[in-house]
């Protein structure tokens, strides 16, 4: 299984990275980890003309914190490094959790965040981290740069709203709100497998212990990963007790219309969201509480 | 004679080189002015070819040659059958073997069409998206009962009802067992397997010097010397011409002694044809499709049985799915057949089954070879009965046990080695207990099971037996020699794919010979070095080689004692041999190191006597006449989340009979290597059709081999009931862990999660969480 | 669709090496065929199995999911290295040896591979962390018990033999 012929160019700057991907458009592509992009193109499945090799710039390798509490992310951010981190695992506990079920730790010390997002597979657990978050993912090119919530970056599956010539280069994770508490959870029928089904929730509570905001995202439960407001809204603006968790699982299972593969038909991937949301939120609760 | 290295753990010879990278696998192979080749597939099931175009292949830059059916000429023909069918009365086998091309049409997505050979393997795969094909798709044979149903598409155009083999074996009446019977119980069942997945796929290097006259060709094969024989046959060249070596091989497990496979008799060719090597190497996209697989029965079978749970007859229908062709033929079922009756009294028996071609890569034996398939339906029909007579699973084994003063026992039907199915010795009751008392059976199920069902855990218990055939026929062979070094060099037939060959057998010489163990080179899988053998399948390695090793072995051990004995003029009984040396028992000073007594067994001067041999070395062959029977019981307890219906495997016992054991470390490795298939098979690996005959999860990321999170640690325990057949008293182990897995797996999850009393059983093989949760659900309705 | 080639230096196993490659030519590839290091085996070329694993720039990576190109400046360890010298092996490969951690070999290296990065990291292992460790390497022959023994008698003996 070998690739296609293709030109190989390493990137010398950023600058000089977009300047190739404006000329290209969508005949060239990016190389960061290459864990997704390397194995479709030894299918064939994919056969840029043109790799433009972006692992040169160490730029875009780093964890920050952000002005306002939260965390700034370089998109050529190894997995491997989110997943050991000191900040991302006392301000974004919900990424901290979701790392390890990304793959294996081989994978993880090449793959990056921005080639994940990139990537947008929606059976993928850091999308579904990325909607529940709240993050806002920046897109640069030639022509400049913009800022895009990540609910309006994964349009569909493998497809993100960066245009053919942007290139991701930074996500923006904001600080959670006191009393939040989050969990990410998945059944995959193996460790480090896509997820037959995964959620990321976020929980926050008000000062009398009433639900002020709910984010309840899924992994494989459709194009993109799927935030399900009925969910949300059976929670919030009341205290979260075993009925509003029930409630709010069955909600999540009407809202849900996953795509059913060979490891899971559809009836049971909704079987398996009510289930994960009612475990989930059962953990998250008891975190937002402490 | 004591022995120092037979039945002992012994470290294994070959390990060295495997362990840092110094060990030659196929694709090591680099030879100068290499080619590299690579195959258009199929990428229907089934359709006919209107018309090939490989012009554009032809041009690019790299390609050497593209060949089609068209341009093989006489070459082109289908195989040979490998297993012709058994000498069963009325029996119907259609013979239908596989092409090195397809011509008129293709049967299975995946069957090869034309080959590429280019100056690397990636300019070839560039090529084959130039090669344009007419393809005219047919309606795709799939579903085994739609297959024999009129007006099914045919896979073979005159074979009608897609029926490769209609084979009935039947002894006693089992009209006259459902007369005395208390109880009958029917149901249907479902037993699909999958694919071997060694981490090495196959592979091909074909080298033909012109000059020396000679074709050699490295082959991932378990059976060199055949391949060697088809290859010279095919090639036109004599069996002396021809050198296949079968060097390490990662991982074999039954579809690499699938013989004359469409890339192993065109590469060759091709080499030849071109004057310059010729490798290909199978990806693992291709191995999904292009190597044989194990696929699925379905059994319509009944059990009629006595008040107390002894069985009186089995009636048993079954459909087999061989898939486009079935050059191996019915040796799968007849296993299925066979292996069904298990370690039980069945006084009435009858076996029907249908094999059926279909568009789905060919079947042919995996791990197991379709004993799986018997045991479950044993296993299962068993445990129904169990509880329709109240009685535990384990009593009820108990109590159908063929008791150990039976053997040899005669189950009569014809089995996979053509002779009636005799099993040589074997004790069951204790192998039953002990797994009892590995698996804590007692303590589970009064004190630990009601805990953890108070609790709201759902964890379940299991415990099932079976048979396992092995160490069949014809014969193996093995040459023994000393040389002058004072080293000890073996050589036999059969090739190795990881089941320690190089030290299993330098360990029956090394007792026999005198010296250390290391000093003993065993030689596989080069047909240069050893002339006749079968091969490495059905647990036969041991038993038949290790047999004939031991045989020879012997006779240099008396040639070492004769020639020393001439040597110092005193007799043979006077003469010891140890640590590479023979001495005069007694006398310091008088003895001889082995190599040295080898030069004196070579004279370069002097006669050497008539009817005698120089050196010090043997050649000896066994053929068994029937094979060895070997048995256990697996026990398993398993916690299952009702929620998810995702397992983990709390507790895992297996124990083993395979008479006298030559190296209990490699005897483990092997029962642990067994059961992880059996768990992969179970619960993880599924081979998933469409309509279309297209296999829908053909990459790793969606066939599921089993990790070291999804295989527990196991407790093994051994009992030994020798064989009478073989001169070490051993039988086959190398199949017996993949074997039950099945049944444990319906019996301890119907238990974990109580399915009889909601309603359901569980009636097929793999499950899965999805399954599972689909059959419970139907069960609450 | 054009193909390129680029010259590139690498180091491999501690010894600089300067070649010329096609831009798509993948890392394993590279080692096994270029430069003869047959040791890295390919299993499956869509990065599931693990044979493959090298260790690039000391952090252990699958090398069917890489291009040689991106070997340039950076340094690539594979099996051939572990053993100090070839009378003598490896802490981690006499384990293997000992417990029968092997039986094919196949996936033999990119499990050692694996491990030694593991065991650096995490000198004390429970058995669970092993096999966690041990979950993205395929073997289809062991069944892994005799794997977990070995590597959890490397690294007794590693820690008894490591200063402090």
């Amino acid at each position: 299984m070998k690739p296609a012929p293709f030109r190989y160019v390493p990137a010398e700057s950023l600058a000089s990275a977009l300047a190739l991907k404006a000329e290209h458009g969508d005949d060239a592509r990016f190389l960061a980890g290459g864990q997704s992009l390397i194995p479709a193109m030894n299918f064939r499945l994919a056969q840029p003309a043109m790799l433009v090799d972006v692992n040169p710039l160490r730029d875009l390798d780093y964890v920050r914190p952000a002005g306002n509490g939260g965390v700034r992310i370089g998109a050529l951010t190894r997995t491997r490094t989110l997943e050991r981190d000191a900040l991302v695992a006392e301000r974004q506990p919900l990424v901290h959790e979701a790392v390890p079920h990304v793959a294996h730790p081989q994978i993880r010390n090449r793959g990056t965040l921005g080639g994940n997002l990139a990537h947008a597979d929606p059976a993928s657990e850091l999308p579904a981290v990325m909607l529940s978050l709240g993050a806002r993912l920046r897109a640069r090119s030639s022509r400049g740069e913009r800022w895009i919530a990540a609910q309006d970056f994964f349009v569909g599956v493998f497809t993100t709203a960066l245009r053919a010539d942007e290139m991701l280069v930074e996500v923006e994770l904001p600080a959670a709100p006191p009393r939040t508490g989050t969990c990410f959870m998945e059944v995959a029928r193996r460790r480090g497998d896509y997820a037959m089904m995964g959620i990321a929730a976020v929980v926050t509570l008000g000062d009398d212990g009433t639900c002020t905001d709910a984010a309840l995202t899924y992994c494989n439960a459709g194009a993109t990963p799927v935030r399900s407001a009925g969910a949300a809204q059976a929670l919030v603006g009341a205290r979260i007790d075993e009925q509003r968790i029930r409630d709010a699982a069955a909600a999540a299972e009407r809202d849900l219309d996953p795509p059913g593969n060979v490891h899971a038909s559809k009836a049971f991937q909704k079987h398996l969201a009510g289930v994960l949301t009612r475990r989930a939120l059962r953990t998250a609760l008891a975190r937002a509480s402490r | 004679m004591t022995t120092r290295y037979f039945g002992a753990p012994v470290q294994r010879n070959e390990d060295a080189r495997l362990l840092t990278g110094r060990a030659l696998f196929v694709d090591d192979v680099e030879l100068p002015g290499m080619l590299e080749a690579a195959f258009l597939r199929s990428p229907h099931a089934h359709a006919r070819i209107r018309g090939i175009d490989v012009s554009a292949a032809l041009k690019r830059e790299g390609v050497v040659a593209v060949y089609t059916a068209a341009d093989l000429g006489d070459y082109w023909r289908p195989g040979p059958l490998l297993v012709p069918p058994p000498p069963i009365d009325g029996i119907v086998f259609n013979e239908r073997t596989q092409v090195p091309l397809a011509r008129e049409k293709a049967r299975h997505a995946g069957e090869p069409v034309a080959l590429v050979v280019a100056t690397t393997r990636y300019i070839a795969e560039d090529a084959l998206a130039d090669i344009v094909v007419d393809w005219e798709p047919i309606s795709a044979v799939v579903d085994l009962e739609r297959a024999v149903a009129p007006g099914s598409a045919r896979v073979h155009d005159d074979v009608a009802g897609n029926v490769a083999a209609h084979v009935r074996q039947a002894r006693g009446n089992y009209a006259d067992a459902v007369k005395q019977a208390a109880l009958v119980i029917k149901r249907r069942f479902l037993y699909d397997r999958g694919t071997s997945s060694p981490i090495e796929t196959r592979g091909v290097v074909a080298h033909w010097e012109d000059k020396a006259d000679r074709l050699t060709v490295w082959d991932t094969t378990q059976a060199p010397v055949v391949i060697r024989n088809g290859l010279a046959a095919m090639l036109g060249l004599s069996e002396r011409q021809v050198r296949v070596i079968a060097p390490f091989i990662g991982g074999g497990f039954g579809p690499k002694i699938m013989m004359f496979y469409p890339e192993e008799v065109l590469i060759p060719w091709a080499a030849i044809k071109l004057g310059r090597p010729v490798k290909w190497i199978e990806d693992r996209a291709e191995h999904f499709l292009a190597t044989t697989h194990e696929r699925g029965q379905v059994h319509d079978a009944e059990m009629a049985l006595a008040a107390d749970g002894r069985i009186l007859g089995i009636r048993d229908v079954f459909l087999h799915d061989t898939g486009a062709y079935d050059p191996y033929g019915l040796t799968v079922p007849i296993n299925s057949q066979c292996t069904l009756l298990g370690v039980y009294v069945v006084p009435h028996y009858d076996s029907t089954f249908t094999a059926l071609f279909t568009n789905k890569p060919t079947v042919t034996p995996y791990r197991g070879a379709g004993r799986q398939h018997g045991v479950f339906v044993m296993e299962r029909l068993l445990d129904i009965a169990a509880r329709e007579l109240g009685l535990d699973p384990a009593e009820m084994r108990r109590r159908n046990f063929i008791p150990p003063d039976a053997f040899p026992y005669k189950n009569e039907i014809i089995y996979q080695d053509f002779t009636a199915l005799e099993y040589d010795s074997g004790n069951y009751a204790p192998i039953l207990a002990k797994a009892l008392e590995l698996i804590g059976y007692e303590r589970f199920v009064r004190e630990e099971q009601p805990r953890f069902r108070a609790a709201g855990k759902h964890v379940g218990i299991g415990v099932v037996c079976y048979v396992e055939g092995t160490g069949i026929g014809p014969y193996e062979g093995a040459k023994v020699q000393v040389q002058a070094s004072g080293k000890v060099s073996v050589a036999t037939g059969i090739g190795t794919q990881g089941q320690g060959h190089y030290t299993a057998f330098a360990q029956i010489v090394a007792d026999q010979v005198g010296v250390d163990v290391r000093d003993v080179e065993v030689i596989t899988g080069d047909t240069d070095q050893f002339y006749w053998g079968a091969g490495t399948f059905a647990s036969r390695g041991a038993v038949v080689a290790g047999s004939a090793i031991h045989e020879a072995a012997k006779v240099v051990r008396q040639k070492i004692l004769r020639t020393a004995a001439e040597h110092f003029e005193c007799a043979e009984e006077d003469l010891a041999i140890a640590n590479g040396a023979v001495a005069v028992a007694g006398v310091p000073g008088r003895s001889i190191r082995l190599g040295a007594l080898a030069d004196q067994a070579n004279p370069t001067r002097g006669a050497v006597q008539p009817g005698t041999e120089p050196g010090l070395e043997a050649t000896r062959y066994f053929g068994p006449p029937t094979g060895t029977t070997a048995s256990g019981a697996h026990a398993m307890i398993v916690e299952v989340d009702p929620e998810t219906l995702m397992i983990a495997i709390r507790k895992y016992a297996v124990v083993h009979d395979c008479g006298t054991v030559v190296n209990p470390m490699i005897l483990e490795g092997q029962i642990h290597g067994g059961v992880a298939q059996g768990i992969g098979n179970a619960y993880y690996e599924q081979l998933v059709f469409d309509d279309d005959g297209q296999l829908l999860n053909a990459s790793l990321a969606d066939y599921l081999l089993p990790t070291a999170l999804e295989v527990p640690r196991m407790d093994l325990a051994h009992t030994v009931t020798p064989s009478p057949l073989n001169p070490l008293g051993v039988k086959g182990a190398g199949e017996a862990g993949a074997i039950p897995a099945g049944p444990l797996f319906a019996q301890a999850l119907e238990n974990a999660l109580e399915l009889p009393a909601r309603g359901v059983e569980l009636l097929e093989i793999p499950l899965s969480p999805n399954r599972l949760w689909e059959l419970v659900k139907g069960g609450e309705r | 669709m054009t193909t390129d080639s680029h010259q590139i230096v690498t180091t491999v196993n501690g010894e600089r090496c300067e070649r010329r490659v096609e831009s798509r030519l993948l890392l394993s590839d590279f080692l096994r065929h270029e430069l003869g290091l047959t040791g890295t085996h390919v299993g499956c070329e869509h990065g599931v199995c693990g044979a493959c694993t090298i260790h690039y720039d000391g952090a252990p990576a699958r090398s069917c999911l890489m291009l040689a190109v991106q070997a340039n400046g950076h340094a690539i360890t594979t099996v051939e290295a572990l053993a100090p010298d070839r009378d003598r092996l490896h802490p981690l490969q006499e384990a293997f040896r000992e417990a029968h951690g092997l039986q094919c070999g196949y996936c033999t290296p990119g499990i050692l591979m694996t491990m030694t990065a593991f065991l650096a990291e995490n000198p004390s292992p429970t058995e669970h962390e092993v096999r966690e460790a041990l979950s993205g390497n395929l073997c289809r022959c062991t069944g892994y018990q005799h794997i977990v023994d070995a590597v959890l008698l490397a690294a007794g003996r590693l820690r008894e033999s490591s200063p402090g």
